[in-house]
């Protein structure tokens, strides 16, 4: 009997050592969480603020930077009736989702061959795939540079369209191959049983299967498009080709002027396609990037 | 509706490994066959060349007198029923079983006329809108039939179809799938490791190891008959007992005298087949259903067989009692009322005409 109760008792006594274990790691994981969150909102929210402010509060040192005294909308105002801006938005969308269209039919294909058509040096693209985006583009706009001028579409966004896949599409095959191995093999021998071809059965089978890592490519693409900076520093100089990224910072910036509320302004308007976008289908997001880990 | 003559087929991997190593089998139309082995015997290997799914390396495969060996799987008119059942995961259950049909541009009432006859011989009517995802185990595999039932193809291939189901469904799930045939009647190639699925299913079994088939047969033939020691041993649950003997005397009176010294004497009507291995190790092999309690009316051919047991295992209808033999595992199959207890030396008898005698330099049944 008495040897019952000391056995219950070491139950409890461990139950109740998990519980605050728990209790910890949980009080941990909120502190981190905050910790992390406030590092990674504070720019974007002091962004917003001074992006309400008038140029005269914004140079005023004397209040809070965080505050505003007299919200307004006028830089909004002045950047969403300005042409200029406006071209740079419609500059960005049209890269943006030309590249994204170019992306994902060379990350599908390429990803659907490397995954599951077995020829020689399959394996060995995959990876040499995958180790060309490990090529940082600082390296690689001056060579670019020269094909881009060769072809002559320096200072063209056609010129961006064709160089942004170099960084998109290693990445977006790579995801694409995790993906589509994590998909049972029976189900393309089904499919091919069944009567497919190989393009019926990616356009039927394995395109709707793969959704979740397609949509995880296609938001990762459309991010790398619309936040590029480098080559479009290098090979765009007039603002009727600029996009977003580097027009936003040319053209509010005069000598040493700078227009801190529109740049400001300028800067959460561009983010918010992105922010949207991943809103949206953040869900998705996850799915596709753990896909391989997860699924085997 | 046809035949499927597999001729000297070899199935052999990069660095050499032989999967298969020249099987020869012909399956006759509306005959359900199963390839039955242990992990790794070339079983699914046969299966998945059959279906085109595997290259050959050498040999010929035909379907209904039509060599296939170069004609891909969707030109072959076979249907294939998955272990995993590989349903497509974004399509409803009529869209599964519709897919083959769709892709061959069949008329749409067509369409829905098969898959609803399909639905009805599996009763899957009610599951037609829904996803894969939400059916159960059994239900899936049923989906699985009947998307192979739909396309009304030459032949059957089903790969361990209930390998991924519990006990009790897969009992249940076997007779769906003998009822099935028994309706459509398409030739049947069914692969799995389980030996009582294949007694209870097949019109003849392949017992295959180690990239040969060791014997065909009928279920009951197999039991009965084994060619080989390979085949005795796996067909039947529990297993056979084996034990190391040695056969003495002549012609007139042959016995079999295991290590422990018990002597069990041969039928006179086989006395002159294992004449010849006088005086020569052998193996003998002995059932546990043929290793029982003695009953006082018993009339079989039937010898003493001393035994102290040190297993008990009750299974209602029977009871199983286990004993070490020169150390070798015996089994025997007892009335569940016949008094056993452990350590309590007991007399049991053993069914001589069921014996089997194993020439262990060839591992051929004698």
């Amino acid at each position: 009997m008495s040897a019952t109760i000391a056995k219950s008792a070491s139950i409890y006594s461990r139950a109740g050592s998990l519980a605050s274990e728990r209790r910890w790691a949980l009080w941990i994981a909120y502190i981190s969480l905050i910790f992390a969150a406030v590092i990674f909102l504070a720019p974007p929210v002091y962004m917003f603020m001074t992006s309400l402010k008038t140029s005269a509060e914004i140079a005023n040192m004397t209040g809070s930077p965080w505050g505003v005294t007299s919200p307004t909308l006028d830089n909004y105002q002045v950047l969403l009736t300005n042409a200029t801006f406006l071209r740079f938005f419609l500059n960005s969308a049209i890269i943006t989702v030309c590249v994204v269209v170019i992306t994902m039919v060379i990350s599908i294909l390429a990803a659907f061959a490397l995954a599951r058509m077995r020829f020689w040096g399959s394996q060995f693209l995959a990876t040499g795939v995958f180790l060309t985006y490990l090529v940082p583009d600082t390296l690689l706009f001056i060579p670019l540079y020269q094909i881009v001028g060769g072809l002559g579409l320096l200072n063209s966004i056609w010129g961006l369209i064709l160089v942004y896949p170099t960084l998109t599409v290693p990445f977006c095959t790579w995801i694409m191959i995790g993906y589509f191995a994590s998909i049972p093999k029976e189900l393309d021998e089904a499919a091919l049983i069944d009567g497919a071809t190989w393009p019926q059965m990616l356009i039927k089978i394995f395109i709707p299967v793969a959704m979740p890592g397609i949509i995880a490519a296609t938001i990762f693409a459309f991010t790398v498009s619309w936040a590029a900076f480098v080559y479009p520093t290098a090979f765009v100089t007039t603002p009727e080709n600029m996009p977003l990224t580097i027009g936003v910072v040319s053209q509010l910036v005069r000598a040493d002027t700078y227009a801190w509320g529109q740049i400001m302004a300028g800067a959460l308007l561009a983010a918010l396609p992105p922010v949207i976008l991943y809103a949206f289908l953040m869900d998705y997001y996850i799915a596709g990037l753990t896909a391989g880990a997860t699924k085997g | 509706m046809a035949q499927v003559s597999l001729r000297k087929l070899v199935k052999a991997y990069e660095g050499g490994v032989q999967a298969v190593k020249g099987i020869d089998l012909e399956i006759a139309d509306h005959e359900f066959v199963v390839l039955v082995g242990p992990s790794g015997c070339g079983k699914s290997t046969t299966l998945r060349m059959i279906a085109g799914l595997e290259e050959i390396t050498s040999g010929d495969i035909a379907i209904g007198g039509t060599l296939v060996n170069d004609i891909p799987p969707r030109d072959r008119d076979i249907a294939m029923v998955f272990q995993n059942y590989a349903l497509y995961p974004h399509m409803s259950v009529f869209d599964n079983m519709a897919f083959g049909l769709t892709l061959r541009k069949f008329p749409k009432a067509e369409i829905k006329r098969r898959v609803d006859e399909a639905a009805r011989i599996l009763d899957i009517g009610m599951l037609l809108d829904r996803k894969p995802k939400a059916l159960s185990g059994g239900q899936r595999q049923r989906v699985a039939m009947g998307r192979a039932i739909v396309r009304d193809p030459k032949v059957f291939l089903f790969d361990e179809p209930l390998s991924n189901l519990d006990a009790k469904l897969r009992v249940q799930m076997r007779t769906e799938i003998k009822k099935v045939h028994q309706t459509v009647k398409t030739t049947t190639v069914y692969v799995t490791h389980d030996q009582i699925e294949a007694m209870t299913l097949a019109d003849r079994v392949v017992v295959m190891n180690h990239g040969v088939i060791e014997q065909v047969g009928a279920p009951q033939e197999l039991y009965h008959h084994p060619a080989t020691r390979f085949v005795a041993g796996f067909i039947g649950s529990p297993a056979m007992n084996f034990s190391p003997a040695r056969l003495e005397g002549d012609a007139h009176a042959l016995r079999v005298v295991l290590p422990n010294g018990t002597a069990l004497p041969v039928p006179s009507h086989r006395a002159a087949r294992y004449a010849p291995f006088v005086g020569r190790p052998i193996l003998v092999g002995l059932r546990p259903e043929h290793l029982t309690d003695k009953k006082p009316t018993d009339k079989r051919n039937i010898a003493d067989f001393p035994a102290i047991p040190e297993v008990i295992e009750p299974m209602g209808m029977e009871t199983l009692v286990h004993f070490w033999m020169d150390g070798h595992e015996i089994s025997a199959r007892l009335d569940p009322t016949c008094p056993v207890s452990v350590g309590v030396p007991i007399v049991l008898a053993a069914d001589m005409d069921q014996m089997h005698i194993i020439d262990p330099a060839t591992d051929k049944v004698l």
